[in-house]
């Protein structure tokens, strides 16, 4: 039992260790990109191609002055980047990272924890996150910071609805809230996206709203409201937030991956199992397997943060009711029409099939509807 | 090997350690790394050039807290359905007609709030 638990530690260490080196390095990838696509050179002053950008960056923000404002409340100003931060790197914990490893005849999962409310614990962690913000936007006591907080917390809990909406239309699917579960139903190709491509449109909307990031970062909007909920914040403690929004971006990306992508499943799997064991032998092609569906997530991660990415650099920011609107006015009713034809699909007996049906039907009657009260504008 | 007992929430101790570490750790070297130098003028909230006016304790729109009232609403009606969607197998057509109508209740309420303005944050 000892040793299963010093593993377990070892490979919560490793994911903690990877998810900061990761979200560091999303800040380097962010500039390439926005660089990239900008038709610029992007950093490449420190190291070879910029590589060690980061580390002069975290540096930087560390010898930086260490500065409260004298109107801000005092405790609640250090609590608010420390919260988001925490909450950022507990999220990590249900993620399965990988299948398992046989080490000393025990099986060990290559995730934190595996518990039956995965998903749960991820929208919980998550969405105390929002009092980081919240605390931090008012403990600052500027109403740059406060209007930036209150916009943050009313942003992420409108999302919040249409995200755990769409979530339920996986779980009919799975019937488990255990993401390990959900992973595994989705063996080979076997993908929820297919299954579920407006579900997955939902989901990852929301989760850009979640995360603050273009075109839904409003809290931090430059031309309104100076720097949003961080305004008056310095030293790491601006290092703490703007950390915690990268961290949140490769979670977020990991739990796309897992919920609608597969997680470490790839075609072929069984066959690399198979050709592993035979060769290597039960216990090291087993864990060599392991190690390629790992890499395989981590892949599969990367091309979501790249998306957020893509999708920084290409959209320009919506107004706040527009935000509000498509939150509440456009996706939860969407989750719904989503939901509803997901549980109509899984009784059928082909739900894939059904699930099309369903979505193309919904378009038709959507262009119809839309066909109709135009006509009607005009004739009036 | 998965019973679901509360020690196999155990490694979330260490993880919660190692995060807490982490935060406690930057913000105490960050606090003694950094120079200090004050100033009446750095001290005061900020504001784009020009002096700033009184506190942030201010009244805000209505708006966002009809909002944080309309999601504490909504998050438990969907919480509801988390249940049903684990156990939608087991409960077949049964099951989908049940929710189809808790479903139909909660959008006329959700319809309710649109027609009456809630949502319209053009307008004053």
């Amino acid at each position: 039992m000892d040793s299963v638990f010093l593993i377990k530690s070892l490979i919560i260490l490793g994911i903690f260790a990877l998810s900061l080196g990761i979200a560091a390095y999303e800040t380097y990838f962010e500039r390439v990109i926005a660089a990239f696509i900008q038709d610029r050179v992007g950093p490449d002053r420190a190291g070879p191609f910029g590589l060690l950008q980061p580390l002069a960056d975290a540096g930087k923000l560390f010898f930086k002055e260490d500065f409260i404002p004298t109107l801000a409340d005092k405790w609640l100003f250090i609590l608010g980047p420390s919260l988001a931060m925490l909450t950022a790197l507990m999220t990590s914990a249900v993620i399965p990272f990988g299948d398992s490893i046989l080490y000393d005849g025990h099986e060990i999962l290559v995730q934190g924890i595996e518990v039956n409310i995965g998903i749960l614990w991820v929208f919980g962690v998550v969405s105390l996150g929002v009092y980081g913000i919240l605390i931090g936007g008012w403990a600052s006591n500027n109403k740059y910071s406060l209007y930036g907080a209150i916009r943050a917390a009313s942003q992420n809990i409108s999302y919040e609805l249409a995200m755990g909406l769409s979530i339920i239309a996986v779980l009919m699917m799975s019937g488990s809230l255990s993401l390990r579960t959900i992973v595994e139903e989705q063996h080979g190709m076997n993908w929820n996206v297919f299954y579920q491509p407006l579900g997955f449109i939902i989901f990852l909307t929301c989760s850009f709203a979640e995360c603050n990031r273009t075109p839904f970062d409003l809290p931090e909007s430059e031309n309104e409201l100076v720097a949003g909920y961080h305004t008056e914040y310095g030293s790491m403690k601006l290092g703490l937030f703007l950390f915690s929004e990268y961290v949140n971006m490769f979670i977020s990306s990991a739990v796309i991956a897992t919920l609608f992508f597969g997680g470490f499943n790839y075609p072929g799997m069984d066959w690399v199992y198979s050709a592993l064991t035979s060769k290597m032998g039960e216990v090291t092609g087993h864990n060599l397997a392991t190690l390629v569906g790992t890499l395989v997530f981590f892949g599969k991660i990367a091309f979501f943060i790249f998306v957020y990415m893509w999708v920084r650099w290409t959209l320009p920011r919506f107004r706040y009711d527009q935000l509000m609107d498509l939150g509440w006015k456009g996706l939860i009713p969407l989750a719904v029409v989503n939901m509803i034809i997901t549980a109509a699909a899984e009784l059928s007996n082909q739900p894939l099939l059904v699930n099309w049906i369903g979505l193309g039907v919904f378009i038709a009657l959507l262009y119809a509807g839309s066909a109709l009260m135009k006509s009607k504008k005009t004739s009036v | 090997m998965i019973s679901n007992l509360p020690q196999d929430f155990s490694p979330i101790l260490v993880q919660f350690l190692l995060a807490l570490g982490f935060v406690i750790f930057t913000i105490i070297i960050t606090h003694v790394l950094g120079p200090r130098l004050k100033s009446k003028q750095k001290e005061d909230p900020f504001e784009c050039g020009i002096e700033s006016e009184g506190d942030a304790r201010t009244p805000l729109s209505v708006r966002y807290f009809l909002i944080a009232i309309l999601f504490v609403l909504f998050d438990v009606e969907i919480i509801f359905m988390y249940p049903w969607a684990v156990n939608f197998k087991s409960l077949g057509w049964f099951g989908f007609i049940e929710m189809l109508t808790f479903v139909a209740f909660l959008m006329a309420g959700f319809y309710y709030i649109v027609k009456k303005g809630v949502l319209d944050w053009e307008r004053d």
